[in-house]
């Protein structure tokens, strides 16, 4: 057991970090680090840059274009882009479905799609939800029936995240009502200009546009969009939702708010002492530091376990990892709100705008509560934590 | 002891239950939103109609000479209801000011006002650098012939955009800390001088930020005696923490029915949610939790006419540590009970959510008050 980085890691590191420090557009960085929404562009406009570096699909096999660095390298990436801090690249392209199509596509689909996903061509988002099939996603109805060389394809996903931005939309379809509920269930790409495609917003609670609604009313799919196997969908969208959970933990984005959240706190007052001479309060920070110090070396223990992982299946240990990274990020949301203090109120019509009036408060302090609200969503998607622990108690505990 | 409400306790709590059922509904408050006020003016009036606005004041004044208890039972209806109106602003903060401050012309001349609904108050106090201290006050009142001339800055002066008329907090000497030397005016919201930005807070209410300069005042703004008036002011937000007490008691109140109901409702994996054992033992935990908010919202009703400024502070400082511990916990739950429902502006839970945690953030959170009661010697004496 060594459990420090090796030189040649931290020579790595040390490269990535200059690579960000040197590449982010500063109005992407900024955004990311005010948590303000970020443009279709800044999402574009950043994951080109990163593919023009060969760093947008690092976790590809190399023939895909990816980088072929060990899972200790994937990981020290990771974080580094996080606490530039920059997005990732478009998780449902790059992580959801480029995998699926590596995994189970066939050539015509890989050759197609996953250049296009690398640099963005095609904005995809996720179509699992459905208004009645949220944990229990294999109950799923929206139904794509067989005519010639066509689905034709009926029903209504949500909670589809920037549904409003996508080129495209990756589908679990019912093409098998009469089978047992996991066995009936097809993976299907499909084209969001396709005539009988809906999208609808959904505001959430913190005013945002980031979810949608999706109705497909006898939409037209050629056959040659099923990935893999008519009714094997199954297979292929827990092996995505596997991926996807790991994704969720975000140690680096923690990071990087805590110290972000102790910069400001040199600069908020209170009375005659910054807040960051308030010992209660630091307290609180050093408490939730503690928590991500822990789940940090969880991560990397799930890393390291990665590469001796012969089946490549999601290590339910992940669930950990999604569990106490949505806790932890709320948990920052929630020191954020306390360092704003009484600013935290206020709420400017349009606070993205860019305008003349001087800020309420702190220049700060209108994404806080915001951000508070919104990130509830964290424990909820992806798999709500109760799922996650449902997954612990059966695979880990066999209970 | 009693916890039982008198007969016209119950009535005020059915009548204005009955109120807020008809003209107070979600789908009408997100349409009050959007009215010039943010507000509803109709609304008011019907508030007034019910006594409501007269509520805590002397029946010589023109009040109903009402306690704490009903204030409480009004407070637990507008959580309830999530109303937006200035009620803390105008009845309990501003009129507070004035029933323990305000000379008996002062009195005699304005409560008639606002138990009519005719007068709108709000009580522009907090400052920037103040956060949650109620003695560090910058803004400043100088002597100025027989009146006063006032300067400075107030932030999120709750309602302070719709208020005809401000209750304003002035240093007139000493440091900016000091317990000493801090008076209390009465200004015209619209006269030279005042500029109000307004603004919605993030739980749908409003707010402004407030500049005075060189507002010129006269001798007859001063409300209480001139550089003493800490005290009151002490009091009046304890009166307001007893009363946002109250409401959060409403608002979690109804999270937890939402979030019951939901459960015997949705169904995931051939069941009703509510049939998985971990979300019965939350619901119970959520329950738990509002039954310790409301014990401790009836603490401070009890509380609240305290004489003894410390022993009421105290008890003060623990109702906010409950409700901030207790209304975030319900209110975290509510939304992820919920999974994506919970998330929309469309559906109520989360409007619920942003007004308690609000509720928490204002006149100081769970952490601020737990801090000020460790500083005593707590609430199990020696
Ligand atoms: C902001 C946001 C973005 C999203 N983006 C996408 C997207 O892009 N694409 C997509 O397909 N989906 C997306 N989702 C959907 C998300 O995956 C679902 O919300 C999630 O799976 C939960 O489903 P539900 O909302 O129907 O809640 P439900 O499944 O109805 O759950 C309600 C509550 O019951 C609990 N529960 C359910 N079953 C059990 C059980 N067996 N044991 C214990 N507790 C249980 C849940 O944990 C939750 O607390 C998004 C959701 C949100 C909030
Ligand atoms: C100090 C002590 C004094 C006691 N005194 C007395 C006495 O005077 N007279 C007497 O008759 N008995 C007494 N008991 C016994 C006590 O009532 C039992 O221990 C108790 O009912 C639990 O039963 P069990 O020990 O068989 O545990 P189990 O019932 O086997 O429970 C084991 C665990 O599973 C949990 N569990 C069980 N069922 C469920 C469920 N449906 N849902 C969720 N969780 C569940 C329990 O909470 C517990 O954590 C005493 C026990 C203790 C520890």
């Amino acid at each position: 057991m060594d459990l420090r980085f090796t030189p040649e890691e931290i020579a790595f590191r040390d490269e990535v970090r200059a690579f960000f420090k040197a590449s982010v557009p500063e109005v992407v960085r900024r955004k990311m680090s005010e948590s303000r929404h970020l443009a279709k562009e800044d999402f574009v406009s950043w994951q080109r840059i990163l593919h023009k570096r060969g760093w947008a699909t690092p976790h590809w096999p190399v023939e895909w274009g990816g980088t072929g660095w060990s899972p200790t390298q994937q990981y020290l990436f990771m974080d580094e882009m996080q606490q530039a801090p920059a997005p990732p690249p478009l998780q449902f392209g790059v992580n959801m479905l480029g995998p699926v199509l590596i995994a189970f596509g066939n050539e015509k689909q890989k050759r197609h799609f996953l250049p296009r996903i690398a640099n963005i061509e095609d904005w995809w988002c996720q179509g699992f939800s459905e208004p009645g099939a949220g944990s229990d996603l294999a109950s799923l109805r929206t139904s794509a029936k067989l005519d010639g060389d066509h689905y034709v394809v009926n029903g209504q996903k949500t909670w589809t995240t920037l549904a409003q931005y996508a080129d495209w939309i990756f589908c679990l379809v019912r093409t098998n009502p009469e089978a047992k509920k996991q066995e009936g269930i097809s993976f299907l790409l499909i084209d969001m200009k396709s005539k009988g495609v809906t999208v609808r917003p959904i505001v959430t609670i913190d005013g945002g546009r980031e979810i949608n609604e999706v109705f497909f009313d006898d939409v037209r799919v050629p056959v040659e969009n099923l990935v893999g196997e008519e009714n094997k969908g199954w297979d292929y969208a827990k092996f995505l939702l596997g991926n996807e959970r790991v994704g969720i933990a975000r140690v680096g984005v923690s990071k990087e708010r805590i110290r972000r959240i102790k910069q400001l706190a040199k600069m908020e007052r209170d009375g005659d002492r910054p807040m960051i001479e308030d010992e209660r309060f630091r307290e609180r920070i050093a408490e939730v530091e503690v928590a991500l110090k822990a789940l940090e070396m969880t991560q990397l223990r799930v890393v390291a376990a990665e590469r001796s992982r012969k089946d490549k299946k999601p290590d339910p240990a992940s669930s950990i990892l999604k569990i106490k990274g949505s806790e932890i990020q709320q948990a920052v949301t929630e020191l954020a709100l306390e360092l704003a203090g009484p600013y935290a109120m206020p709420a400017p019509d349009e606070p993205d705008e860019g305008s003349n009036e001087p800020p309420i408060g702190p220049d700060w302090a209108d994404t806080v509560a915001p951000t508070y609200f919104n990130w509830r969503k964290i424990s909820i998607y992806g798999g709500s934590n109760e799922i996650q622990k449902n997954i612990i108690a059966k695979a880990i505990l066999g209970l | 002891m009693d916890f039982d409400l008198s007969e016209e306790q119950q009535l005020l709590k059915d009548s204005l239950g009955r109120l807020l059922a008809d003209h107070g509904s979600f789908a009408q408050r997100q349409k009050h939103r959007n009215e010039p006020d943010g507000w509803s003016r109709a609304l008011w009036a019907l508030y007034a109609e019910l006594g409501l606005l007269g509520l805590p004041f002397e029946e010589k004044h023109g009040g109903l000479g009402a306690g704490p208890v009903e204030t409480m039972v009004a407070m637990e209806a507008f959580g309830r209801a999530l109303a937006l109106e200035p009620y803390l602003a105008t009845v309990i903060l501003a009129g507070g000011l004035i029933r323990h401050a305000g000379s008996e012309a002062q009195k005699s001349a304005l409560v008639p006002k606002i138990a009519d609904g005719s007068l709108i108050l709000a009580f522009a106090h907090g400052e920037r650098q103040a956060r949650y201290e109620l003695a560090d006050i910058a803004t400043t009142a100088k002597k100025d012939g027989a009146g006063w001339v006032l300067d400075g800055e107030k932030g999120v002066v709750l309602h302070g955009d719709s208020a005809d008329t401000l209750i304003v907090s002035a240093r007139l000497s000493g440091q900016r800390r000091d317990r000493d030397g801090i008076g209390l005016f009465l200004v015209d919201g619209n006269a030279s001088g005042v500029t109000r930005r307004p603004y919605p807070t993030v739980d749908g209410l409003r707010a402004a930020e407030i500049t005075f300069s060189s507002v010129k005042l006269g001798a007859d703004a001063v409300l209480g005696t001139p550089g003493k008036a800490l005290p009151a002011i002490e009091r009046v937000v304890d009166e307001a923490i007893a009363a946002l007490a109250a409401e959060s008691v409403g608002v979690m109140a109804v999270m937890h029915e939402a979030t019951v109901e939901y459960l015997k409702t949705r169904r995931q994996f051939g069941t009703t949610i509510g049939s998985f054992q971990v979300l019965q033992h939350r619901a119970v935990d959520m329950l738990v939790a509002l039954e310790q908010a409301r014990s401790m919202a009836m603490f401070a009703t009890m509380m609240v006419s305290e004489e003894n400024a410390a022993e009421r502070s105290k008890a003060m400082a623990a109702a906010k540590v409950q409700i901030g511990r207790s209304g975030k916990f319900v209110g975290q739950q509510a939304i992820q009970l919920h999974g994506g429902i919970g998330m929309t502006n469309e559906y109520s839970v989360g409007h619920y959510f942003k007004r308690m945690t609000m509720i928490d953030t204002l006149f100081g959170p769970a952490e601020h008050h737990l801090a000020r009661l460790a500083k005593t010697d707590g609430l199990v004496e020696s």
